[in-house]
């Protein structure tokens, strides 16, 4: 009998056409002047521009082509060399480095002369502080305006006064929204916006769930490919069209017992940013060893379950604050235990990410104390999520290859 | 006689391994890996196999070039492949430490050979075999003479760094200050150890192995100075790997 082939995604076809969708009318609004533009963090205030009646555009999805087609690898030189060091946020170095080059993937993807031009830089330190310094470079460059939220990491409890202070930052932002727009606020379209953004982040986590499903219908690269709606058209309504229509893909896939990686014998979890430039060669490398990597901190990251239309601006930030990134290890560690007990995991693997200190759970002793507490190993994979000068493809397979040796000796 | 066979394709050196149905070790070779496995891997086991005859032999490959070894029957990491030759040579729980040309691992192996945890070294080639090269081309001296130099030393020098260029700067700052070659090269042995050492907390036994261990023992005796458990070194400490291999070709045979 042969081998039981992989049986790809469906709905790529329809995603392709909702990123085409988001990208067109960017074009679209800068060549007829149409709409106004605001660039956003991606886990930034995008539903306050967007009930503001702006297009967003979302330089961190930007950089994610750049790392996915590997030409970061040319445009992070360039960065480095205007003194964007190659220790700091490799999106930030990608993204200013082809600017600085004066290209962009968008142009042979989508016919765009260029990215489209910002009249608003907004931003959410919720995650690191390279997106501030990011937005801030476009400031000065482009010189437009740049608000955002300057929310605390590391944070044990999500605290009242914080979300409090938070929401308050939000609601600074408004008056430069409605300056820029011409238009006033509408609270109300704030709200239908909010519900809209709420409804994606229950569709994308009911996509992520479906892969407690032993075996798993969908693998976290899958997941990298197919969360792109999820972070630029959420509070669209086409992000949730699009996603109701990969959910119940899903789950014809669990009933018909399609599975992603063919005679599944193990289940990983994924902590820390993909390795962008390489995840079809870390997809092909697990699904050999009929492993598949299903859950991750990073997938789940879209999902922003405090949202509550009748509470805007407070659970809007609330939100934002709540993210994974942004708290300490106490709340890591439960949410990392969390998901392996419902997502059946027999191994965790840990991107140390050269570039990315905040998003690289590995440096302050998280790997042994869940190995400890949950029984089960772990792996550190080193390598970057755009700069591949970082990675070592022949360590990493090795070690992927030895990790699942020693769970089939141990088994 | 039935043979089986394992071959060890390193970032630096091949080596093969033949043993019989007895687990007994029957042949052996090590030669330089080169730029053509292929090549290299036929080298070494046409050597280790000298007169024998090996029609239809099982074997495994490992290393680096594992997978490029067309007439292996079977692949294994290092990891794997050092863990049951290490097991094999010592039956009991045991941490391996590997110090190859290319990279570090630490192994732990509970009291039935099953691998409990690895690790391997950062991206850096400090601390392995590469870095020794390096430095012994630096200061010019042949490499077979550093374990003997090393020896000499009446003291020690600090090497801190974790990054083979800047370990390379330090080590001219010291000929700056007027170090003797003894010194810079038992600075040199004490760094290898020193990034071993920070990988992980090392108790019970260790058995060291690798090329690293087999061309300058005196490693291991600065390995015993640190560490408070017994620290054992195998006849062969680099044919750990392929012997491992061969065990596993012998396996796979039934």
């Amino acid at each position: 009998m042969g081998e039981e082939k992989r049986v790809a995604i469906g709905a790529a076809k329809q995603l392709k056409a909702v990123m085409a969708q988001h990208f067109y009318e960017l074009d679209e609004a800068v060549k007829t002047k149409s709409k106004k533009i605001a660039w956003c963090t991606s886990v930034g205030p995008a539903e306050l521009a967007l009930a503001a009646d702006f297009l967003v555009y979302y330089p961190e999805n930007h950089a994610a082509i750049l790392g996915s087609n590997r030409t970061a690898m040319d445009y992070i030189p360039i960065a480095n060399a205007q003194g964007y060091s190659p220790d700091i946020c490799s999106y930030l170095t990608s993204d200013i480095g082809a600017h600085l080059k004066g290209e962009t993937p968008l142009t042979q993807a989508f016919g765009m002369q260029s990215v489209p031009k910002p009249d608003i830089l907004l931003y959410n330190t919720n995650q690191c502080r390279d997106v501030y310094d990011w937005m801030s470079y476009y400031a000065r460059e482009f010189k437009v305006p740049i608000y955002g939220i300057n929310a605390p990491r590391n944070q044990f409890q999500i605290r009242d006064d914080v979300v409090k202070a938070c929401a308050a930052q939000l609601k600074e932002i408004v008056p430069a929204l409605e300056e820029i727009s011409g238009r006033p606020f509408d609270i109300d379209k704030f709200r239908e916006v909010l519900a809209t953004s709420l409804e994606c982040t229950h569709l994308w986590e009911a996509v992520l769930d479906t892969t407690t499903n032993i075996p798993s219908p969908a693998t976290f690269f899958d997941h990298c490919i197919h969360m792109g709606p999820a972070v630029v058209m959420r509070g669209r309504k086409e992000a949730n069209d699009y996603y109701r229509i990969l959910l119940k893909e899903m789950q014809e896939r669990v009933d018909n017992g399609v599975n992603a990686v063919p005679g599944e014998r193990h289940r990983f979890y994924w902590d820390g940013m993909p390795i962008w430039g390489k995840l079809r060669n870390l997809s092909e490398t697990f699904n050999s060893l009929k492993s598949c990597v299903l859950v991750s901190s990073y997938c789940n990251s879209w999902v922003f379950a405090a949202f509550d239309p009748k509470d805007p601006f407070r659970s809007m930030a609330e939100a934002y604050c709540s993210i994974f990134i942004g708290q300490d290890d106490n709340f890591k560690e439960n949410y990392i235990a969390d998901k392996v007990k419902r997502f059946s995991i027999d191994g965790i693997l840990y991107h140390d990410s050269k570039c990315c200190s905040t998003n690289s759970n590995t440096r302050y002793g998280m790997p042994n104390r869940l190995k400890e507490r949950l029984g089960i190993p772990y792996l550190v994979i080193n390598g970057d999520l755009n700069d591949l000068r970082c990675y070592s493809e022949e360590q990493t397979i090795t070690n992927i290859e030895a990790f699942v040796e020693q769970i089939e000796e141990s088994s | 006689m039935k043979l089986f066979a394992g071959i060890d394709i390193g970032s630096c050196n091949a080596k093969a391994v033949v043993i019989d149905d007895k687990a007994g070790v029957v042949g052996s070779h090590v030669c330089r890996s080169g730029i053509d496995y292929q090549k290299s891997a036929r080298e070494a086991l046409k050597n280790a196999l000298g007169e024998m005859s090996c029609n239809s032999m099982p074997i495994v490959s490992t290393g680096y070039g594992r997978h490029s070894i067309d007439f292996a029957s079977a692949t294994k990491t290092e990891i794997a492949c050092h863990a049951r030759g290490g097991f094999a040579y010592l039956p009991q729980a045991l941490t391996l430490v590997d110090i190859g040309g290319q990279d570090n691992k630490v192994v732990k192996i509970d009291d039935q050979g099953k691998r409990i945890d690895f690790k391997m070294n950062r991206k850096c080639a400090a601390g392995t075999g590469t870095f020794i090269e390096e430095i012994a081309n630096r200061i010019n001296f042949p490499l077979e003479s550093l374990d003997t130099l090393a020896r000499q030393a009446k003291k020690s020098l600090k090497i801190g760094s974790y990054c083979t260029v800047f370990a390379s700067t330090e080590i001219l700052a010291h000929i700056r200050a007027g170090a003797s070659a003894e010194e810079l090269v038992r600075g040199v042995f004490e760094s290898v150890v020193d990034r071993v050492m920070e990988m992980i907390p090392f108790e019970g036994t260790i058995l060291l192995c690798g090329g690293v261990v087999e061309y300058h023992p005196f490693i291991a005796d600065l390995f015993k100075e640190r560490i408070s458990g017994e620290v054992i070194v195998p006849p062969h400490p680099q044919l750990t790997g392929a012997y491992g291999a061969a065990l596993f070709a012998r396996e796979s045979a039934g």
